[in-house]
């Protein structure tokens, strides 16, 4: 690994990483069972620094905005490099929101440049308030021949031969600004610098080293924090290998294990538990003398590591699940949401190391991970190097709401004082989640203080997100909670929104209006869905300008009514 | 080329054998991941039985923002 401690800003790492390795593999993209490309360090670079040129002569330099928005794929890094060599901002922005949120976070951030690819600008140039996008240029990837791009350009033929010019940053400039939250109540557009990323990359390259022939599986959204960093920076300045697949089907994803031998990949709960289904199943079909050798196997394999990974001994000990697992896997990472400690215990039992993190968007990815050293899967690990953990107002058993202060802490969230001054106090960044630090310094979590959940799939869903869809029903006043934030609750799995409705003076809630929250519902994304509703039969508290007052609201129907009256939709 | 009535209604058949459900009990206008009670993984996965039955190949974008049977046989229908 490069040391991040000499350089200033992610195009300067980068373009060390790019010049150290020229021969070395940086990048391979397949689809099914095809292999689309595979970049060496050198040929990356070269791609990329055409762009660039290109790009300054369209207008990118020191602090331009250019929003990303593609799947993960070769032509991501390769032209968020040319961001950064450029001096230019990124804003990736999460290509499974619907083009309508890109048109608003793409209107808030204010990007002048936008680097897509065509089935998104396609939906985009459908989608209502295209014509008030004031994006100066468009750069499309993958368009089909012959079709009209509506003022964009094709990113394929947006290159330029000449001399480029590196235009270096410091450390406390922007490097990023990345959205941790969606558009209907107020975007939460975390503004990074190059030293956030920086010291996060040096903190966690201890515990996730890369080097010539380590491979990343990148199948999280690079635009989220996790795989921007494992994905994108890690591998970049350790010689590793990223590998993209186009299609993230369950079946690619098993395959690309030992097709690319790949050393560690970063998931969401929902794909472990996902994998772990696969697996159980897979071991409930072996005859019986078989799966008495297994279960005994790892039992031995439990013992043995209790204290901490030992790779190469659950690769000999349990040699075909590590097979279908390519042999070279070191570890996986899950992040995003929180994961249930049996999930982890059930693949540490097969020696597969389950290295499960905390961490936030505003933190720049992680806070604390968990190396199984010794295995402790009911904690989410250790601060990482450079991080302080503080726990506010403890209470029963330690459990306060945890605060964290770093050089990976956020900037300030853009464009809103107020919110960043709720949420950096002091130089320490308020989470929101409600935690305790044992003896041993690992930290566990317990619920949250905030108005939000996060899904398993790693979404954190804010009520305000979700309440525009409600807007206009025949009631006289609606409002959306977390579940547990109303009733305060010790889990982070399985939480829920729910519809809080006051009737009209003198009406109820009629089973028409119960069909109209029904069709709403359906009609949002199946993540930000609410899980029901509750009839409130008083007026909701509201402000002198007529918001509704969330907390006292809250406060209001915890005291009056339990979780038990919510009707499920 | 079947119409879109048809290739909606093989896959709601697709659909029903595959997440073992009554096919009765399945509708075009029914939202799969509530009806089938499976998440985006699982709809990934019906998105490559389609895949077979139809002979086609299925962008996994394709199934972005979609989450009726109606929708999905659009989707599919434009490119058989």
């Amino acid at each position: 690994m490069l040391d991040l401690h000499k350089h200033n800003c992610l195009g300067d790492a980068l373009r060390a990483g790019l010049e150290r390795w020229p021969d070395e593999i940086c990048l391979i993209e397949s689809d099914r069972e095809r292999e689309n490309c595979r970049f060496t360090y050198r040929q990356f670079n070269e791609a990329a620094l055409a762009l660039a040129t290109a790009l300054q002569e369209a207008g990118v330099t020191a602090d331009t905005r250019v929003a990303m928005l593609m799947a993960n794929q070769s032509k991501w890094l390769i032209s968020a490099y040319a961001v950064f060599y450029c001096g230019g901002i990124l804003v990736p922005l999460d290509y499974k929101l619907p083009a309508e949120e890109h048109l608003k976070l793409l209107a808030h951030s204010r990007a002048e440049f936008l680097i897509t690819e065509y089935h998104l600008w396609r939906a985009i140039t459908k989608a209502e308030g295209f014509s008030s996008l004031s994006t100066k240029t468009v750069l499309v990837a993958e368009a089909p021949a012959n079709t009209d791009l509506v003022g964009a350009k094709k990113w394929e033929e947006f290159h330029a031969a000449r001399e480029s010019k590196f235009v270096p940053r410091e450390r406390r400039d922007t490097a990023c600004i990345v959205y941790s939250s969606g558009t209907g109540g107020r975007p939460k557009g975390c503004v990074l610098t190059h030293e956030n990323y920086l010291e996060q990359a040096a903190a966690v390259a201890p515990i996730f080293p890369f080097w010539p022939g380590a491979r990343y599986l990148s199948i999280i959204p690079t635009n989220h924090a996790i795989d921007f960093m494992g994905g994108f920076i890690m591998p970049f300045t350790g010689g590793g290998t990223v590998v993209h697949l186009r299609t993230l089907r369950p079946e690619y994803i098993r395959e690309a294990f030992t097709k690319y031998r790949i050393t560690y990949m970063a998931v969401v709960p929902l794909i472990l538990k996902s994998l772990q289904r696969g697996l159980t199943e897979k071991f409930a079909s072996l005859p019986p003398l078989k799966r008495r050798i297994l279960n005994a196997l790892i039992a031995t394999n439990r013992t043995l590591t209790s204290g901490k990974p030992r790779i190469g001994l659950s690769r000999r000990l349990l040699k075909d699940i590590h097979s279908a697992f390519g042999g070279g896997l070191r570890a996986l990472l899950v992040g995003g949401a929180f994961t249930e400690p049996a999930t982890i215990e059930f693949f540490h039992d097969l020696g597969i190391p389950i290295y499960n993190g905390y961490g936030c968007t505003e933190a720049c990815t992680a806070i604390t991970v968990n190396d199984q050293k010794p295995f402790r899967p009911e904690t989410v690990g250790r601060p990482v190097r450079g991080m302080e953990i503080r726990i506010l107002n403890p209470g029963e058993g330690g459990v306060g709401e945890v605060a964290v202060r770093s050089k990976t802490v956020m900037s300030h969230y853009l464009d809103d004082p107020k919110q960043t001054a709720e949420t950096i106090v002091d130089g320490w960044l308020i989470t929101g989640d409600l935690g305790r630090l044992d003896e041993s310094k690992q930290l566990q979590l317990f619920g949250r203080k905030k108005n939000m959940i996060v899904t398993e799939e790693g979404k954190n869903i804010y009520p305000e997100d979700v309440e525009t869809a409600f807007a206009g029903l025949p009631v006289k006043e609606a409002c959306v909670f977390a579940v547990n934030f109303l009733w305060p609750a010790r889990t982070m799995v399985g939480e829920q929104l729910v519809l809080v409705v006051h009737a009209e003076p003198g009406k109820q809630v009629t089973p028409a209006v119960v069909q109209e929250i029904a069709e709403r519902n359906r009609r949002l994304a199946s993540y930000k869905r609410v899980g029901g509703y509750l009839v409130w039969d008083r007026d909701f508290p509201l402000t002198a300008s007529l918001k509704i007052k969330r907390g006292e609201l809250a406060s209001e129907i915890r005291t009056a009514t339990g979780r038990e009256n919510v009707v499920p939709l | 080329m079947p119409t879109l009535n048809e290739t909606t209604d093989r896959i709601l058949e697709l659909a029903a054998v595959h997440f073992k459900v009554p096919r009765e009990q399945l509708s075009p206008d029914d939202d799969f991941f509530k009806k089938l009670g499976i998440n985006s993984l699982q709809a990934l996965d019906l998105l490559t039985r389609l895949e077979q039955h139809f002979h086609i190949e299925l962008p996994d974008y394709e199934l972005q923002g979609v989450s009726d049977f109606r929708t999905l046989a659009e989707r599919i229908q434009s490119r058989l």
